[in-house]
């Protein structure tokens, strides 16, 4: 499948036949409901999802009709992590923009608000920046990196042909029906997992793809071992291909409609709900980026990884453990107390399988840690690493019940969330990107380290006053919500604790708009290096020999 | 795949294996990691001991405490009461006048009162009771239906064009909107109730508004429109507003009829917190 032909006689291939018989039907089925929905939000998703389709149609036409493209001549499939990196800086920009106005949103309620025009509240655009910051910018850094990666640790071509492609432009079209879905006011209330089920559905077809991409390539491999990276990647994958057909499970009100009735109700809607959401927190954020940092920081550091052993432990524990520690969303809830303490209990005992990775990533640097100094690259690697191990001992303590008494419903699970996604997911990300676009694009070196230093401080600086200031806000919201005069009256009304958020919110703002900063700089700072004339012996391109 | 080798940095040895370059070291697990996730283990086992934690074909581990969280709430419910109970007593028992006499009886009353303020009327009251366009202001001696002990009971118990049986309930048309009077009429009007407020107006307009307000008004704000509390009628007279101090205000106000909603509490208060809420409102500076 892979040894193609020569130009304008390529041979008979199955992806190029069923991929493009999918992308027909889900432009007919688009059509069909744009036409014949009586629901105007539902008629809009309709021709969206038709245009992603007849766009990714027309790209499948345009990229093999009678040839076969310059980039599966080669051995590795670059083209498709160069779109992922491009997809992934794009959708960074838009969600953490749309972050910095919920900010000022929060600060001052009437900013960016018009009244009649629905699409700018606060519940609307709330699911599109967490959407747009976890699913489109994470989503497609995941992508993107494991394609990159798994090529190189298996010596081998991703699987599949154009299915990669797929991938890509599939879950992108999801992402576009998802954020434009939340806009229209479409939602199933359900956090992190807000798409409705015509959405759910076509993201199940593209994660079995990418699925049977990921997995058919580490079939083929020439490594006689499977790259520990490989396996995070692998089991971010299949967990959440798992979490999301169950908690999605639901019947449409009708083919027409955007609603659906839940499968569950309930408390057990609830524990389903946060059994998916926290999992998603541990396979999206966790596993899936970890696979990012056992190979980037080796990679960039050029040392060895500190312990194939620890990997091995802590790989199978992390696993193993995250997925009982969901109920602790649900503390003092209506959750029967033994779930409640099996969440709690095993959110403790992950405390440690989380820190192997974070071990693991830093003491790879014993013998480079003299690079921290030069390579600001490097450096936001290892500082998304020792955030990563910040938050995985914030969350187990977060999980003890007298603490979260405290901390739950308050601005201190705002910090917590974005000191992982900002300190460490982000972060970790970004020194992936920094290290790809050079080597994806044939350059010797970024354009300016300088503007990587900037984009460091900028950002760190962001970082801590973010976190900061929703520590303070948050602990001083949980403490002014319960007390308490000598008559067991309450001190202070609801209406007072939103008063007193009002400068941390303000601080928060900053912090986010500093971090939106940084990324601009390296928005910058990518196009430079693409544009340059400096090429590099494109070492990273092409397999090294077999030994 | 390559051979096992010492690393010359850590003098560890290495797996043998290697991927795109990257080779791992064989280093045992640190020792304190293994420790500390050991004891996670073993508290956690512990814990499941004490408290209720695995589900069973039928229920669940009820744990040496068998702990319930309800049972803990209802508890703690109970010693409130328990703990208040005397005072509740009290208020019940005790007339408006008589909280305010008794300084024990006022503190607890206060305390309650200011309490079930925040969380109930300073949404639209706002938390120090200073109102807002539309919502009158409680901290001022301007009263709708009346500043007395007992008026701000009742009006809390009823509220004002509210669902209940006995609302407290008072209409402004809408003289432009409804088309009862002209444009030019509801613009002299205008100028006439400007006037009324002592600020310069238009002397021909108020000349020619006489009769449209002794007509169309004075029934419920009275001839000189000095306004009537029996039905919620405000004075015109104290340059206090409701809806706005403009011309401009003035007209909407006349044209649109506005008049808010205060819900009913009497379903949703007890008689005792109602007492204690009217005695913080009263104390808040315009009683009368």
């Amino acid at each position: 499948m892979q040894t193609a032909a020569s130009e304008g006689n390529a041979p008979w291939r199955f992806d190029l036949f069923v991929l493009p018989v999918i992308l027909g039907l889900g432009a007919f089925a688009g059509i069909l409901e744009a036409a014949r929905s009586p629901d105007p939000a539902m008629q809009a998703q309709g021709w969206t999802f038709a245009l992603c389709m007849m766009a990714t149609g027309a790209w499948y036409l345009w990229t093999y009709a009678g040839r076969t493209p310059r980039d599966e001549l080669t051995p590795y499939a670059n083209d498709v992590v160069r779109a992922g990196v491009i997809a992934s800086m794009f959708w960074a920009v838009a969600g953490m923009a749309v972050g910095l106005i919920l900010a000022l949103q929060l600060s001052f309620p009437h900013w960016f608000y018009f009244a009649g025009e629905a699409w700018t509240n606060f519940g609307r655009l709330r699911p599109l920046h967490t959407s747009a910051v976890i699913f489109a910018f994470g989503g497609n850094v995941l992508i993107a990196t494991s394609f990159y990666v798994v090529q190189r640790t298996s010596r081998a071509r991703l699987w599949g042909g154009s299915l990669p492609w797929f991938v890509f432009w599939g879950y992108n079209t999801f992402i576009v029906l998802a954020g434009t879905g939340y806009l229209l006011g479409i939602t199933q209330s359900k956090e992190y997992a807000e798409p409705e089920w015509y959405a759910d559905l076509w993201l199940t077809v593209v994660w079995v793809c990418y699925l049977l991409t990921f997995l058919g390539t580490i079939i083929k491999r020439k490594e006689s071992h499977i790259y520990v990276a490989n396996w995070f990647y692998l089991s971010f994958i299949v967990t959440i291909a798992m979490l999301h057909i169950v908690n999605n499970l639901s019947w449409p009100v009708s083919l027409l409609q955007s609603q659906s009735y839940s499968l569950f109700s309930g408390v057990q809607s609830a524990l389903t709900q946060w059994w998916y959401g926290h999992n998603a927190v541990g396979f999206f954020l966790t596993a899936g980026f970890l696979g990012i940092m056992y190979y980037f920081i080796p990679k960039r550091a050029e040392r060895p990884i500190y312990s194939y052993r620890l990997s091995i432990i802590h790989f199978w524990s992390l696993i193993f453990i995250y997925i009982w520690a969901g109920p602790h969303h649900l503390l003092y809830t209506a959750l029967p107390e033994w779930a409640q303490t099996l969440g709690m209990t095993f959110s403790i005992i992950l405390w440690m399988p989380s820190w192997g990775g974070m071990i693991n990533g830093l003491m790879t640097l014993s013998g480079a840690w003299d690079k921290l100094r030069t390579d600001p690259v490097l450096r936001m690697l290892v500082v998304s690493v020792a955030f990563y191990g910040m938050s995985t001992f914030e969350g187990p303590v977060m999980s003890v019940k007298t603490v979260n008494a405290l901390s739950h419903y308050t601005n201190w699970t705002i910090g917590h969330v974005h000191s992982g996604a900002l300190g460490w997911v982000a972060y970790v990300s970004f020194g992936a990107i920094y290290c790809l676009v050079p080597w994806l694009w044939g350059k010797k070196k970024l354009y300016s380290n300088a503007l990587v230093e900037w984009h460091f401080w900028i950002s760190t600086l962001g970082i801590v006053l973010y976190i900061t200031s929703m520590w303070v806000a948050g602990i001083m919201q949980g403490l002014m919500w319960r007390a308490y005069n000598e008559f067991g009256f309450l001190e202070y009304s609801f209406a007072e604790a939103v008063q007193a958020m009002h400068p941390y919110y303000i601080i928060r703002a900053a912090g986010g708009g500093l971090f939106l900063a940084g990324v601009l700089i390296m928005v910058f700072n990518l196009w430079k290096t693409v544009r340059q004339d400096a090429p590099a012996q494109a070492a990273a391109l092409v397999p090294e020999a077999a030994e | 795949m390559s051979k096992k080798e010492i690393d010359e940095v850590s003098g560890t040895e290495t797996t043998g294996h290697e991927w795109d370059g990257i080779k791992e070291l064989n280093t045992p697990l640190p020792r304190w990691w293994l420790y500390l996730f050991i004891a996670c283990i073993v508290w956690a086992v512990g814990y499941w001991f004490v408290m209720p934690s695995w589900p069973m074909l039928h229920g669940y581990t009820h744990g040496m405490l068998d702990h319930s969280q309800r049972d803990e709430v209802m508890a703690n419910v109970r010693a409130l009461q328990a703990a208040r109970a005397g005072k509740e007593q009290a208020l019940n028992q005790a007339t408006l006048k008589q909280i305010q006499d008794n300084p024990d009886l006022l503190q607890f009353a206060m305390a309650e009162g200011k309490t079930v303020f925040g969380d109930n009327c300073a949404p639209c009251h706002g938390s120090g009771g200073q109102g807002a366009h539309g919502y009158p202001n409680l901290n001022d001696d301007v009263w709708l239906w009346g500043g007395k002990l007992d008026e701000i009971q009742h009006t809390i118990t009823v509220g004002v064009r509210s669902s209940a049986q006995d609302t407290r309930e008072s209409q402004m048309p809408a003289f432009g909107r409804d088309g009862i009077l002209k444009p030019a009429e509801v613009a002299d009007l205008t100028q006439y109730v400007v006037h009324l407020s002592g600020r310069p107006a238009d002397p021909a307009a108020v000349r020619r508004a006489g009769k449209l307000f002794a007509d169309n008004c004075a029934a419920c704000h009275g001839a000189q429109g000095k306004g009537d509390r029996s039905v919620g009628a405000p004075n015109l007279t104290d340059n206090e507003w409701l809806y706005g101090p403009t011309p401009a205000d003035i007209r909407d106000q006349i044209w649109n009829g506005h008049g808010g909603v205060m819900p009913t509490w009497g379903g949703r208060l007890s008689p005792a917190t109602i007492k204690a809420l009217a005695v913080y409102v009263h104390s808040l500076g315009g009683g009368e």
